[in-house]
């Protein structure tokens, strides 16, 4: 009964594996189209073709193509995420600087944000129609409207240029006490809070309400079961499924997708050495950023899938 | 011809020379100008002309330098491609610290004179063919190595390797060969003779590295301050070097250097207190910092321009009369006044600053004239035609000049389609392959780089594909000129030709726009070769708190 869940997993991952083949034979194809190679891109405005064309060697950029992806996929493969073509820097060194920042950031705002998101779905769901889910229905509609550009640039006029409360930029490196960091990451959090609460509220609302119609509920209702167990007991555990795929679609945005909030308060993370890397044409260091996405991307949506397998006996007896 | 300078006292400060060079547009000569300098009154009454400028030279005279304090600057760009190796420097802050960590040879003055650095003493006997230089004693690399001629033609021969990825490759082929004469002097053989070798030599990306480096990441050289982080994309910080070899240099303690690609979220730190100086300014935004009282403002016509290419041989810029027309179509005061919000500096189809040495002031300025362009467009034959403009967000302000174009183009006759193109890959892809288009060129070092890079016939960069025979020996010919008012008739020649004949339209300079804490010191000088004082702000600057 139990030995579906390794098998289930073992199944996932493999097709995880295949899934990253594909997508890393894509982002190879794009990037080939783009137009401009590594060489142009560093040598700039002012190259000669002698100089685009020794670089290119230098740089292995002559060789074809399928050579190339084929290099670049043994070393993967061996875990050799390759040496970044724009600034000879190992790609692993340059990932290990940044996705700490990354990763600190989305669990900060993790920690924040799920359980308030639940809570407001919650609420509203159980007082649907009364004043307070009213409410809620608005904060979170305006919160899922207003771009998060918009959020932050707001937020470091008030904060930063007018009362000077807050750093208008976020330093991870003069972090020396809590105060430091709860002022830097103060702004970046609350506006990434904003966009990620909002829909996780709603689909949790949405997802509870669904149970609450339904007839067992009203059985429940009708043997005097109290409001409160109703929901949590009764409603809750059946909700789980589309409420952990909301979170994990929300929470893998935070990933790759932050990377107007790394440039509005320029906090180094992952999302800009990928932007950077693509506009640098820098091969080794788009694939690895885009291996790192769809991974974290593939195993947040597996985990989303197993809590709702597990918190449904049905499913999890099956 | 002997250079043997030590320091320099300038005798005219920019502030002046842009006092003489207003009072000269308003009908005085140089003589007469230059007189009324004398006169105390001229600066009182110029100030407030220059937006920024004017404070910073009417409230303090000679302000002593303070030592200490630690300030952090930001600038436009930044990437993870980022690099220490001063070869490979493409972007203010790339400069900004190869000037920081490093010395060149030479370095420039205020007048972009070349003055001694890590050379004592520079001199050519053959006029500009072969040079002698001797370098300071007892100079030492940040990790304690003496600096030595071996080190000096490491520097510079690197970037002749084309898979250094040399910025300069083309600049340093002339030098043929460099060689020890003993263990101070070192002995240049040029290719060609140039007399403007020590200031070829003091840009930033011929600075001087320890010899054999290959790995940059530490930051080894002998500049002022010694690097005490490097993360490419993030920030560096630098710490004073206590030993360095210039006297009471630097000022301050530690600069950390950060980018910052958006230009709100860089206006917002300067004006929240979290960086000190930014560049890279909208005029929207220079006005917003002039407002408050804690920060100013500095604008500098260092020669940087955006200039319309008419391929010359290509329709239709192969007939001169559209060329010609075309240039006259340029409403220039709208032009910096619309689209720069008066940023910049009106310019005469020709590339030369008035900053520079070199800059030839009897040139008519060339007028916004309709009726004269349809004239001329009809000679052309070509009046009532529509015509494709290739602009791009890659060249700054064409697409607001190419609007203001298409505008007083359309009372000559003439329509102009504007092609916009991505900013991504533009240099590579567009720039010079369209008959009509537009390009962005940065000030070079001196006027003769500038002209051998972008319009000597030959040049890789001739933007418009303009070639005359004549330009070319004179362009030659002034490098080996040692005596000086022939030299800067040679250049006049060359100005008026390139404002004839050339397929290039350039209708305004435009500044570089800084914004810095008014506490920062030492911002009145000016080295107008870019931003953060020419990018060498570094030593120059003190923190007055």
């Amino acid at each position: 009964m139990r030995n579906t869940m390794p098998k289930l997993v073992l199944g996932r991952l493999s097709s995880s594996l295949l899934t990253l083949f594909l997508v890393s034979l894509v982002i190879f194809a794009i990037t080939s189209l783009l137009p401009g190679d590594t060489a142009q891109q560093i040598l700039g405005q002012f190259a000669t073709p002698e100089q685009v064309a020794a670089l290119r060697v230098e740089l292995g950029l002559d060789q074809p193509a399928l050579l190339r992806y084929w290099h670049w996929l043994s070393g993967f493969a061996t875990g050799d995420l390759g040496m970044s073509a724009s600034n000879g820097m190992a790609v692993s060194q340059l990932m290990n600087d940044r996705l700490p920042n990354s990763l600190l950031l989305a669990a900060i705002t993790t920690a924040i944000s799920v359980p308030v998101a639940l809570l407001m779905g919650l609420v509203a769901a159980m007082r649907r129609g009364g004043n307070v889910d009213r409410v809620l229905n608005i904060v979170t509609l305006s919160m899922v409207a207003v771009p998060e550009f918009l959020v932050a640039t707001i937020a470091v006029l008030i904060f930063a240029v007018h009362l000077g409360w807050l750093p208008a930029l976020s330093y991870v490196s003069t972090v020396d006490n809590l105060g430091d960091f709860v002022r830097i990451y103060a702004m970046p959090v609350l506006t990434l809070c904003c966009v990620l609460i909002a829909q996780m509220a709603r689909m949790t609302r949405a997802a509870l309400i669904d149970q609450l119609d339904s007839a067992y509920i009203e059985m429940a209702r009708l043997k005097g079961v109290p409001p409160m167990r109703r929901v949590l007991r009764h409603a809750l555990p059946n909700a789980v499924g589309p409420i952990a795929n909301a979170v994990a679609l929300s929470l893998s945005y935070l990933l790759g997708g932050v990377i107007i909030v790394e440039t509005i308060f320029n906090y180094p993370g992952i999302a800009s050495l990928m932007v950077d890397a693509v506009s640098n044409r820098d091969l080794a260091l788009v694939q690895a950023c885009a291996m790192l996405f769809c991974g974290a991307y593939l195993i947040l949506v597996m985990v989303a899938d197993l809590c709702a397998i597990l918190s449904n006996p049905r499913l999890r007896n099956r | 011809m002997t250079h043997n300078k030590q320091g320099d006292d300038g005798f005219v400060s920019p502030e002046q020379s842009l006092q003489v060079y207003r009072a000269m547009q308003a009908g005085l000569s140089r003589r007469q100008a230059l007189k009324m300098l004398g006169a105390a009154g001229i600066v009182a009454a110029g100030s407030g002309m220059w937006p920024g400028l004017s404070r910073g030279w009417a409230a303090q005279a000679q302000p002593e330098p303070k030592r200490g304090g630690r300030i952090r600057m930001a600038a436009h760009s930044s990437s993870s491609s980022e690099s220490l190796d001063p070869a490979k420097g493409s972007t203010a802050i790339d400069y900004v610290r190869a000037y920081t960590f490093y010395n060149g040879l030479t370095r420039f003055n205020e007048q972009l004179e070349p003055q001694p650095a890590l050379a004592e003493t520079f001199e050519s006997s053959d006029n500009g063919d072969r040079w002698v230089f001797t370098l300071r004693p007892e100079v030492t690399f940040h990790d304690g190595k003496s600096l030595t001629p071996q080190d000096v033609i490491y520097s510079i021969m690197r970037h002749k390797d084309p898979g250094v990825g040399s910025k300069v490759l083309s600049m340093v082929e002339q030098i043929g060969s460099i060689k020890a004469l003993d263990d101070r002097r070192i002995e240049f053989n040029l290719t060609s003779p140039n007399i403007e070798l020590p200031s070829i030599l003091a840009i930033s990306h011929l600075v001087i590295v320890p010899d054999g480096t290959t790995d940059f990441s530490k930051g080894i050289g002998t500049g002022p301050f010694k690097c005490q982080e490097f993360s490419p994309g993030v920030r560096s910080v630098a710490v004073r070097n206590e030993s360095y070899w210039r006297e009471g240099y630097p000022h301050l303690d530690a600069i950390e250097m950060v980018g910052i690609s958006d230009e709100s979220a860089r206006v917002n730190a300067l004006l929240s207190g979290d960086v000190q100086m930014i560049n890279n300014l909208t005029g929207r935004n220079a006005d917003r910092i002039k407002q408050g009282d804690g920060h100013r403002v500095k604008a500098t016509n260092s020669g940087n321009y955006t200039d319309l290419i008419m391929r010359v041989d290509q329709q239709p810029g192969s007939r001169p009369e559209f060329v010609e027309a075309m240039k006259y179509l340029f409403d220039r005061e709208q032009i910096k006044h619309v689209a720069l919000r008066g940023y910049g500096e009106i310019a005469n189809d020709q590339p030369i600053a008035p900053s520079s040495p070199y800059y030839f002031d009897g040139l008519p300025q060339r007028e916004y004239d309709p009726e004269r362009a349809a004239a001329l467009l009809k000679k052309a034959g070509v009046s009532g035609a529509r015509v494709p403009i290739v602009v791009s967000p890659a060249a700054n302000y064409s697409e607001e000049m190419g609007q203001l174009l298409q505008q007083s183009a359309a009372q000559a006759g003439l329509n102009i389609n504007l092609n916009r193109v991505p900013g991504d890959g533009y240099w590579s892809n567009h720039w010079m392959k369209h008959p009509l288009g537009f390009g962005n060129i940065n000030a070079r070092p001196t006027a003769n780089i500038l002209l051998s890079q972008f319009f000597a016939s030959k040049a890789p960069w001739n933007e418009s594909g303009w070639k005359n025979e004549q330009f070319d020996q004179l362009l030659v010919a002034s490098r080996s000129e040692p005596d000086v008012a022939k030299r800067k008739q040679m250049y006049a020649d060359m100005q008026t030709m390139i404002h004839n004949e050339s397929g290039i339209g350039i209708p305004v300079f435009l500044s570089d726009v800084e914004g810095y804490d008014a506490r920062i010191g030492g911002m009145d000088q000016t080295i107008p070769l870019g931003s953060f004082m020419g990018y060498m702000c570094a030593e120059n600057i003190w923190w007055n708190a």
